[in-house]
């Protein structure tokens, strides 16, 4: 579909039925392999109505970079350890910043949401949707764990099948219509209650000369001045003293602990170093868009920082398994050189916007 | 990173699929890469789940010899922990815990048990038996 026929429909707000209408009654839907679900769905269904967006452009443009460190809220328990911002930042981004209009919608009862979906469906939408991957037969068994949010893109229906684009696999897949409906309505925390979204208007056009420093601006303000020690650089430092805490009073859990920092930098499709690497090209994206050489400057500078979490995910590793002897001080030191070099990033970043 | 230095280490744990990285190609241009799989991600996804097994093995254990309710090994059979069970369920830890107990478990009402068993996806036909250790589910 092209982009003028959708700007012909208003000149301010396209509407999305109108628009996939346009030529051929239903839009073939194009299907994108992404490294984070959430900014994959967004930029795959921004893509679709018209509005060309890559992943990258997606979680820069909703500041989606973070890090935190919360002690208090445990998964499987281990401390909550995020490398981006909360589930639905990016969605919530897309309508706040970009001016599109995403219509969310969650349900008490689990029918009513599988007919809600069925519906949008017959309309010719695509709908997103929040799930628990554990109940999601398409996935590696080994992959399967009760994490409630994870995002994919529902383009069709056969039979008593959902025809999936799951964005962070290489293709499509089916998934039937009962695995669908518990992975839905799955409890527990952060449950997606069926939540399910779709884009009712679309912007004319991304004014991509405001939203991009502001969006930075943002994040920068995010990693360097949060009020809490434990998000952003302070929280990176806050995890270093932590490991040389276990390591010092020969905790048990040691391993299991590295192993989880590992898990959350790398396992839950972050596009490799904690969304750094994914950062890093959004930066390079934006630099190039706004002819601006800092941005550019600083994409290589969180680059730096991201293969320095790398060296820390492969030493820590080599340590858990015996082949390098133990030595958390070593590890705290590559996690504080990853804040030094995540802040030498930022403000390069911020200098860069102010030229 | 660079485009070259994206790991290709097959990981048994992808199954054949590959995950995108973003990665830096000879010219400096950011790119996304399939990855395989990388040794470092892969081990801490092993102990991930060998500790869940763990778990599942010894609550298995005690539940053969009478020592625990069967509740105790379905949990970690399908991959829960008390919080998870608990958030699942929407019956308190301390209960929980309480049913852990062979002879509460078998004096509970189908109506908690049905509860357990929703919130697991097993019948309750299921949760209320305990399979022969060498055959595992």
């Amino acid at each position: 579909m092209s982009h003028s026929s959708v700007a012909a429909l208003s000149p301010e707000l396209a509407d999305v039925r109108d628009a996939t209408a346009a030529d051929t009654g239903k839009p073939a839907f194009t299907h994108r392999q992404s490294a984070h679900c959430e900014s994959g769905v967004v930029s795959a269904m921004m893509t679709h109505y018209g509005v060309p967006m890559s992943e990258p452009m997606a979680f820069g443009l909703a500041s989606a970079l973070t890090f935190a460190y919360i002690p208090f809220v445990k998964l499987a328990g281990m401390p909550l350890i995020a490398y981006r911002m909360p589930p639905g930042t990016i969605i919530a981004a897309m309508s706040k910043r970009l001016g599109a209009k995403i219509e969310r919608r969650r349900f008490s009862d689990p029918k009513a949401g599988m007919a809600a979906l069925d519906e949008q469906l017959a309309q010719g939408r695509i709908v997103g949707l929040q799930t628990c991957v554990y109940w999601l037969p398409y996935f590696p068994e080994a992959m399967r764990f009760h994490f409630n949010m994870h995002n994919l893109i529902v383009f069709g229906k056969e039979g008593d099948e959902y025809l999936i684009s799951d964005p962070v696999f290489e293709v499509t897949t089916r998934c039937p219509a009962d695995a669908l409906e518990k992975a839905r309505f799955a409890k527990g925390a952060m449950a997606a209650k069926g939540l399910m979204y779709y884009p009712t208007r679309m912007p004319r056009e991304v004014d991509y000369a405001k939203l991009i420093p502001a969006a930075i601006k943002r994040n920068f303000h995010t990693m360097t001045k949060a009020p809490l020690p434990i998000v952003g650089i302070r929280g990176i430092r806050y995890l270093a003293k932590n490991v040389v805490k276990l390591g010092e009073r020969n905790d048990k859990n040691l391993i299991l602990y590295l192993t989880h920092i590992v898990r959350m930098q790398e396992e839950i499709g972050t596009g490799g170093a904690g969304f750094r690497f994914l950062y890093g090209s959004f930066l390079q994206e934006s630099g190039k868009l706004l002819g601006n050489d800092g941005l550019i400057e600083a994409s290589k500078k969180i680059t730096a920082a991201g293969d320095e979490w790398r060296r820390f995910a492969l030493n820590a590793t080599k340590m858990c398994r015996g082949r390098m002897p133990m030595d958390v001080h070593a590890l705290a030191d590559i996690i504080n050189r990853c804040a030094d070099k995540e802040l030498e990033a930022w403000q390069e970043a911020r200098k860069a916007l102010d030229s | 990173m660079d485009v070259s230095s994206v790991p290709q280490e097959p990981s048994p744990t992808y199954e054949g699929q590959r995950k995108l990285l973003y990665a830096v190609d000879e010219k400096g241009e950011y790119t996304g890469v399939k990855s395989a799989g990388w040794e470092p991600e892969t081990f801490a996804t092993l102990t991930a789940i060998a500790e869940l097994d763990r778990l599942r093995n010894e609550a298995w254990d005690r539940a053969l010899a009478g020592k625990t309710s069967p509740l105790e090994f379905h949990m970690f059979d399908r991959r829960m922990e008390l919080d998870t069970l608990a958030a699942t369920s929407g019956i308190w830890k301390w209960r929980i815990r309480r049913h852990f107990d062979v002879k509460r478990f078998a004096r509970l009402p189908d109506r908690i048990l049905q509860r357990y068993a929703d919130a697991m996806g097993i019948s309750v036909e299921r949760l209320k038996s305990v399979p022969p250790r060498d055959n595992p589910s």
